[in-house]
């Protein structure tokens, strides 16, 4: 019988290969390994912001019940301080003030949170206990909790040595040319903005093990990462000192990211140098009020922006200045985040033909801010959205109408922006028309005037933006201040029989990689999705890899594998024109079919397979056996993502809730890999971009104490705070990778935030209101709706 | 969590001999309240006498006019219960929207009324209903027994056994939640007894408190916009990230509105 496999390749809906592991609770994440001996960490932390250390006094820990061990930041003095993986230059050429972050408090504390010292016990609980006996004698000091109290004149000083609190001042684009547009243009209109401030939470808090090997000398590192490869360079050879081929990390089942476990951080140089110390596994995870205060946070810019425009709307100008936290260290990429992820967006899909933009990175004490969920450019896009929303409202022509007239043409690619950036392809009006009729753009006004009976103000809002992904080339970055380079690495090896096993340098932590790097392979070898098994997240099977953030997995992972797939087929062509007697020039391949060209002669992959491993008749002079190929894939340009997300939303005006009743985003992300893990990608992130809109800001009070610590007081968006999520897409293919593919995990959040806001301000356009701050919460709305009924009243 | 010894005695006598022998007992029910706190080490408590074990704390039953409950009910069992539904819908959807599931299928009526949050629910209920707190010494009136933030008139060796609630002409609910708790920002609790018009606003302030103005209001028309133009001075409300003190005040309006409105 001849059974016809389904199809399981590039366009398919297949579901998760990975769910069933997750779904019935088998799923193997850090906290779920456990080590013969292992040990408990728990980390002491500042509860104050800004504080001297004059003392600290661990006898009665030393002397508590089950305590192994009990460190301080005198016990690791010796070891480097945790790296900063990107250096930014200050306009006048110099680099940024790089302040040493300590693994354990040095003397000082900088933040709510700041590690201070570790007690290693035979349990949690007696670690716990030990750690409330350990008495420190902080000098306390005034504390700069915003970016305003930072700059102030006479403010404290952070680091020492450190001017102002000033990490860096930077800056991108002509300036003369710039303010000569703006002296020219018809029309100039300004605006002001925070983008709030957020915590990741991922669902799994970050977890550690360190483990050691007295008999090798190996150490192995357990961690919630997204980039074990790039933990294991920066610990191994900035922090501890071990060599590679000493130290693996290993980065199992990882409960989400969103940023947040990309960076290096203290507790995992803390559990690997005591295991090594101890003899014994030490393992460190965090709780919930942990993270808060020590997951990096996303966000925080102040910015001041002003737009040029011509009599007929035509964007002439931008000029931006921003603040942005860097909060009490430099988290691992945390300088990159506002420079180069963010001012080099600001054109989005405009034909801006200047653009200026300062950038002034500032020290305070509050946890370290880095990448989050889209990092850099949902702080690029809710400024250039809100902007164009402010822009039409000032100048009168529609708000849809002045987008169009400034849209980059589809015919203009590729496009070289004046902010560095040049962009391949990209479809906005195509992307803008069909969100437009998907969500009944043109009908809006009867189902406002529906809501206004029901005693609702209805609004609508929309945004065009446009990403950068897919990072990047390293060349490119090296060149802005990256210190690693940005490919990835794709390692396929068919099996004997014909099966495969795909070894990648990403690392999926919620994304779906296994079963969509399955369906790469499928589609292009002919195997089953069930034979394609997909390994990420150990430096002891992957030859090497820089991990997952920036929707980089498929654009470069997947073009590695790709690449490496190249190198398969190229070979087994070479064993199946020896087999078939043909010139390899002849042999062509079809999805797991080698056939001579224009002959009914074929190979399947699988004879080639076993050939290659059981090389009796093969052509051993020209060629090694086995078939097994890695690829190091850097790619050539950024990759760009863009569509147009559309909000409606409804306020209830006695008490200033806003309900996102609609939502619409068409997105174009490249090339479709799986349809239903786009569509997923795309809903998780519009959840995140209407929680960072409506519902979620860490805030701090003026002595630096985090007033949203626990999720008593930090909003998480859940199912019933969200609409039906209408996620649709429309391709142009990404040009430069050999996928055509763009990038979909970061779209979501970075389409919807503007969105959603020019929404809320829509819905109250007859309150004198220009601009909502997010997250736009019923206190605030109901503050700005009683205020214009005050001034009405008066 | 600290060590504690842990109890499960099977009767209100026994569980108060734990209690009065020892100051540093704590008596736990759902525990969806204790629980957090002792994980947190906000509490250290030497001993937890379990009253889950405790047949006379249980059930809910109507006797005459009045709706009696026991401390050990729990929110899932009030929102369920056909007596309640009957008598005071209000009350049954009021424990019906506490917080989710989970919650409502472990927490307590006790448990939250001794607890005394001024975020919490029931103890609106408690006082615009008028109802009287069974202790296992006495009987306290509503008024008494609420005390201010997470205070009320309990002795620590005092047990909450059950809670009487007259069954009203009318009574009616409306709350906003706090965004991300979902414990309550301000909300309102409207009743029409035989005594009177009752309303109790909770949440607003640093505990649950009567809203005289609106009871006579209320008294005299018995409607909606008998209270629309009432407004509750901010001085003293709650203030936080969440919502201003005006904001409170204003809600409690609002709250206060709906509620009529949800009581017919
Ligand atoms: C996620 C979450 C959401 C929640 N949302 C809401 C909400 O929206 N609205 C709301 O009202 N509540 C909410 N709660 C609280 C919940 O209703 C709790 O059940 C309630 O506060 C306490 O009840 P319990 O039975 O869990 O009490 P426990 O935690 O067992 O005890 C609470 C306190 O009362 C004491 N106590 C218990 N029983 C007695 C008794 N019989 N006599 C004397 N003292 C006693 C205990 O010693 C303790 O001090 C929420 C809780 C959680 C965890």
């Amino acid at each position: 019988m001849n059974v016809v496999a389904p199809f399981e390749g590039i366009g398919v809906s297949v579901k998760r290969k990975e769910d069933l592991r997750f779904l019935s609770g088998r799923g193997q994440y850090t906290d779920d390994i456990v080590r013969p001996g292992q040990t408990y960490a728990y980390i002491l932390r500042s509860p104050h912001a800004h504080a001297r250390i004059n003392r600290i006094d661990t006898a009665a820990a030393q002397a508590s019940p089950g305590v192994v061990a009990v460190y301080t930041g005198a016990d690791l003095a010796a070891i480097g301080g945790l790296p900063c993986g990107w250096q930014i230059h200050n306009k006048d050429g110099s680099p940024m003030a790089e302040p040493k972050h300590p693994v354990l408090a040095e003397g000082k504390v900088r933040h709510v949170g700041d590690p201070v010292a570790v007690v290693i016990a035979d349990s949690r609980e007696r670690a716990k206990d030990a750690a409330e006996t350990i008495l420190v004698d902080y000098e306390v000091l005034p504390a700069a909790a915003t970016m305003q109290a930072a700059l102030a004149p006479g403010a404290p000083a952070i680091h020492d040595g450190i001017a102002g609190n000033l990490c860096y001042d930077w800056h991108i684009g002509d300036k003369a040319v710039n303010d000569a547009a703006f002296a020219a243009a018809a029309k100039v209109v300004t605006f002001e903005t925070t983008n709030n401030r957020l915590v990741p939470n991922a669902m799994e808090p970050r977890a550690a093990i360190g483990d050691y090997d007295t008999t090798t000398g190996e150490h192995t590192l357990f961690t919630t990462s997204q980039n074990p490869h790039v933990i294991r360079l920066l610990m191994g050879a900035f922090v501890l000192q071990i060599p590679e081929s000493k130290l693996r990390v290993v980065a199992p089942d990882v409960g989400g990211g969103f940023g947040s476990k990309i960076y290096h951080y203290a507790e995992e140089a803390i559990v690997t140098w005591a295991a090594a110390r101890l003899g014994r596994p030490v393992k460190w995870t965090a709780d919930r009020s942990e993270s808060f205060m020590s997951d990096a946070h996303g966000r925080d810019h102040v910015t001041k922006a002003s737009l040029a425009l011509d009599a007929n709307g035509k964007i002439l100008a931008l000029r931006v200045h921003t603040q942005a936290n860097m909060g009490a260290y430099l988290s691992t990429f945390a300088p990159c985040v506002p420079t180069y992820l963010y001012a080099t967006l600001l054109a989005g899909v405009y034909t801006t033909p200047t653009i200026y933009c300062e950038v002034k990175a500032v020290f305070t004490n509050t946890v370290p801010v880095d990448a989050y969920r889209g990092a850099g450019r949902p702080e690029a896009t809710f400024l250039l959205e809100r902007l164009m929303d402010v822009a039409a409202k000032e100048t009168g022509i529609d708000r849809v109408e002045l987008r169009r007239r400034n849209f980059i043409p589809a015919d203009a690619f590729p496009y070289q922006t004046p902010v560095a950036l040049q962009y391949d392809s990209g479809d906005y009006q195509s992307t803008l028309d069909e969100a437009l009729a998907t969500a009944d753009w043109a009908g809006f006004e009867a189902r406002r005037a529906e809501a206004a009976r029901r005693g609702k103000l209805r609004g609508i809002g929309v945004s065009t933006y446009l990403e950068a992904c897919g990072i990047a080339p390293s060349a490119v970055v090296g060149s802005l201040g990256a210190r690693a380079g940005l490919y990835e690495v794709g390692t396929i090896r068919v099996h004997p029989t014909g099966s495969v096993t795909v070894l990648t340098g990403a690392h999926s932590h919620g994304q779906g990689h296994e079963t969509t790097f399955a369906q790469l392979v499928s589609d292009r070898l002919g195997v089953p999705v069930a034979q394609v098994d997909v390994v990420h997240g150990d430096t002891a099977k992957i030859p090497f890899g820089m991990g997952t953030y920036g929707s980089r997995s498929l654009a470069v992972g997947g073009s590695a594998m790709f690449k490496a797939m190249d190198k398969i087929i190229a070979k087994g062509k070479k064993i199946a024109a020896h087999l078939m007697e043909a010139s390899v020039d002849d042999v062509e391949f079809d999805r797991g079919t080698f056939r001579v060209a224009g002959t009914d002669k074929t190979k399947s992959l699988g004879e080639i397979a076993l050939t290659a491993y059981v090389p009796h008749n093969y052509p051993i002079e020209e060629i090694e056996p086995g078939l097994d190929e890695t690829a190091f894939y850097d790619p050539k340009n950024f990759t760009y993502p863009g569509g147009c997300h559309i909000a409606e939303v409804e306020i209830d005006p006695d008490t200033g809730r806003v309900a996102v009743v609609q939502f619409t985003a068409v997105d174009d992300v490249g090339r479709v890999i799986n349809p239903m893990i786009v569509e997923g990608q795309v809903q998780g992130g519009v959840a995140q971009g209407i929680g960072q809109a409506l519902l979620e800001h860490a805030v701090y009070d003026t002595n630096g104490q985090l007033l949203s610590g626990s999720m008593m007081d930090y909003t998480m968006p859940r199912a019933d705070d969200l609409p039906n999520v209408g996620v649709a897409t429309h391709t142009t293919l990404c040009t430069h990778n050999p996928l055509g593919v763009k990038g979909c995990g970061e779209v979501g959040a970075i389409g919807s935030p503007p969105a959603v806001i020019n929404a809320v301000v829509d819905a109250l356009r007859d309150y004198g209101v220009s601009h909502v701050e997010m997250p736009a919460t019923p206190d605030r709305i109901w503050g700005i709706i009683n205020a214009g009924r005050k001034m009405a009243a008066e | 969590m600290y060590d504690f010894a842990y109890h499960k005695p099977t009767s209100v006598a026994d569980a108060v001999k734990l209690l009065a022998a020892d100051p540093d007992a704590r008596p736990i029910s759902g525990g969806h309240t204790l629980l957090p706190a002792l994980k947190h080490r906000l509490n250290k408590p030497s001993s937890v006498v379990d009253l889950s074990g405790i047949a006379e704390l249980k059930g809910i039953r109507r006797e005459g006019d009045r709706i009696v409950i026991g401390a050990m009910a729990k929110h899932k069992e009030i929102a369920e219960s056909a007596e309640v539904q009957a008598a005071i819908p209000a009350l049954a959807k009021m424990a019906g929207s506490i917080g989710d599931i989970q919650v409502r299928n472990r927490g307590t009526i006790g448990g939250s009324v001794a607890n005394n949050d001024p975020a919490a629910d029931y103890p609106a209920a408690v006082l615009a209903l008028g109802a009287t707190v069974v202790t296992s010494k006495r009987r306290i009136a509503a008024d008494e027994f609420f005390q201010g933030m997470f205070t009320t008139a309990l002795q620590p060796d005092e047990l909450l056994v059950a809670i009487e609630f007259p069954v009203p002409q009318r009574a009616g609910y409306a709350k906003m939640r706090n965004p991300a708790s979902r414990y309550v920002m301000a909300g309102a609790f409207v009743a029409k007894i035989a005594d009177g018009v009752r309303v109790a606003i909770n949440g607003a302030g640093p505990g649950v408190f009567r809203q005289k103005a609106m009871e006579a209001a209320l008294s005299a028309n018995w409607s909606p916009d008998a209270v629309a133009n009432i407004k509750q001075p901010a001085d003293g409300l709650n203030s936080d990230i969440h919502g201003s003190a005006e904001y409170r005040a204003h809600l409690v309006t609002v709250m206060a509105k709906r509620a009529v409105a949800d009581a017919g």
